[in-house]
């Protein structure tokens, strides 16, 4: 069951992420791009880190996608138009896939029967950040307000 | 007796589950799980129709007019004649519009809607789809529905669509802020994130007559009106009903959409709003316990909707009141008077909850608020009120 819901789910992952690095349409690979991260939560979902899975639904579709969206229509005046292929990307990406491919080879292996663990929940997660992650957590969200401040800044037109 | 009231759904179902004793557990999943979204849909879409006639009923009411009254019995069969009236409409689709994004917009719309009324407890072991995280799964699932309106305004190819789609996302965005940060102060107080937990945290009366439910606590009132209105927002309902101001762009990002699709469109935007005063309810409300000791005979479920219904029916009450707010006032509402009021809830939890829970946390907690409450309204006052209107975007 597990298994076979396994492969719908990377068949389907992975069909949409060629969608998304293959479309001609740059709206319509932005769009893919979304729906591969639901079949990446999806993922998790079978994983039983339910909360990994929603927070990348939350993160990846209701933000990312959004802002990735948003970019391309206020900073591209040819959104319609159809482009060709891109030899430049297409190397980055093999560049890429080789050297995590090269990573994960190098990585020691690891045991195939994962060590007992009891779910990964919500509580457990929320600890761990409160108590042995509390300087990391903090320094992540001064960081991201500042980032916040920096662009509010960045578009702040003088009041007429 | 009232028990096998109240369990009737529920044995219900164990009854249609008991013909299928022998087969694998997974046919028994699938056979539970399309049992509870049969459920869902037939009560939900029924609900959907019976508040779009009450609605128009309503406002007519308010405007000293009759309303529909020639379909049926006072006009109840009306939302019978409005579906075949737009299921038989001509669909149209504009020759510029990018097809496939188009179309999948409302499918996408509306399935997240319906996702979202999945996780919300609506009587006792009535929960269709429980889950650890249901808050969260609630938000994650409803954070996809600013995509939806992007493609659907984006699919068109109309400026109007377009600009629609932008201030829906704008407002979404804006609003979903406040809306996530006041669920915190119950996620906190309760130490879950689970639904049926939270329902179940408000089980109790205090002194055996005020029951427990977080509306009752100065942080739970504050925390429910900001939640309200955020929730109104979010279901793009007058006073904020920006994104498709008829009267300044059209029906923003539905302008292109006709017939069954316009629909659907429709029917996404009521089952938001049923899902989000679910949500509110089971926060904020007591989910669907009684609101009295001497009530608990009468059947959980029956609460949970007696609860919606008033919620609907001051949604409804609103829209017939006030008229929509300017697009700046909005967004200043919310970052300037929304947001740290919800940051101010979460204190306000807090100190309840240090302070024992009892009358003392709840008299600190209230002066917590009163007194973000009064230093914000004595900033924001400007001091300028008939100051002469300035335009920065328009000419």
């Amino acid at each position: 069951m597990n298994s076979a819901a396994f492969t719908v789910i990377a068949i389907f992952t992975v069909a949409a992420a060629l969608a998304a690095a293959t479309l001609r349409q740059l709206m319509h690979a932005a769009l893919s791009f979304a729906i591969a991260f639901v079949g990446v939560a999806a993922l998790f979902f079978l994983l039983g880190a339910e909360f990994v899975g929603l927070a990348l639904v939350f993160i990846y579709i209701g933000a990312v996608a959004v802002l990735i969206v948003f970019t391309i229509l206020l900073t591209r005046r040819d959104v319609g138009k159809v482009r060709g292929f891109n030899w430049g990307g297409a190397i980055v990406a093999v560049a890429v896939f080789g050297g995590l491919t090269w990573s994960i080879l190098k990585t020691q292996s690891l045991a195939i029967v994962a060590p007992h663990m009891s779910a990964l929940t919500v509580k457990r997660i929320g600890a761990a950040l409160m108590t042995t992650y509390v300087w990391p957590l903090q320094c992540v969200g001064l960081l991201l307000t500042a980032a916040l401040i920096g662009a509010l800044i960045l578009v702040l037109e003088e009041k007429p | 007796m009232s028990k096998s009231i109240d369990q009737v759904f529920v044995s219900a179902k164990q009854w249609l589950l008991s013909s299928l004793a022998g087969s694998s557990t997974w046919v028994i999943q699938v056979v539970s799980s399309l049992i509870n979204i049969f459920a869902l849909l037939a009560v939900f879409l029924t609900l959907f129709a019976l508040i779009s006639v009450l609605e128009r009923k309503i406002l007519a009411r308010m405007q000293n007019r009759y309303g529909p009254n020639r379909v049926g019995p006072c006009g109840l069969f009306q939302p019978i004649a409005d579906g075949i009236k737009m299921l038989i409409k001509e669909d149209i689709v504009p020759a510029r519009a990018d097809k496939i994004v188009h179309f999948l917009a409302p499918v996408l719309i509306a399935a997240v809607a319906i996702l979202t009324l999945s996780v919300i407890p609506y009587g006792r072991n009535m929960t269709p789809f429980t889950i650890d995280g249901g808050v969260l799964f609630f938000f994650a699932v409803g954070s996809t529905t600013e995509l939806a309106v992007f493609m659907a305004g984006w699919g068109s190819n109309n400026k109007f669509s377009m600009l629609g789609a932008m201030r829906a996302i704008a407002q979404m965005i804006s609003y979903e802020l406040p809306l996530i940060i006041t669920v915190l102060p119950v996620v906190m107080v309760v130490g879950s994130l689970a639904p049926d937990q939270i329902v179940a945290a408000q089980a109790d009366y205090t002194f055996g007559l005020v029951p427990r439910w977080f509306v009752f606590t100065p942080w739970g009132a504050t925390a429910f009106i900001l939640f309200f209105v955020s929730g109104l927002v979010e279901s793009n309902r007058t006073p904020f009903d920006v994104p498709e101001g008829e009267s300044e762009i059209v029906a923003g990002h539905m302008t292109e959409y006709s017939g069954f699709k316009y629909a659907t469109f429709f029917m996404a935007e009521y089952i938001g709003m049923f899902a989000i005063s679910g949500l509110g309810i089971t926060l904020f409300l007591g989910g669907w316990h009684a609101p009295a000791r001497a009530l608990e005979f009468i059947p959980s479920y029956v609460w949970f909707f007696a609860k919606l219904s008033a919620l609907l029916f001051v949604y409804v009450w609103i829209r017939g009141t006030l008229p929509r707010t300017r697009v700046d006032q909005m967004m200043n509402f919310a970052w300037k008077f929304m947001l740290p009021m919800a940051f101010t809830c979460i204190v306000a939890a807090a100190v309840w909850h240090y302070a024992g829970r009892g009358l003392r946390g709840w008299l600190w907690s209230l002066f917590v608020i009163a007194l973000v409450y009064t230093a914000l309204s004595l900033l924001l006052d400007t001091k300028r009120r008939f100051a002469p209107r300035v335009y920065r975007f328009a000419e």
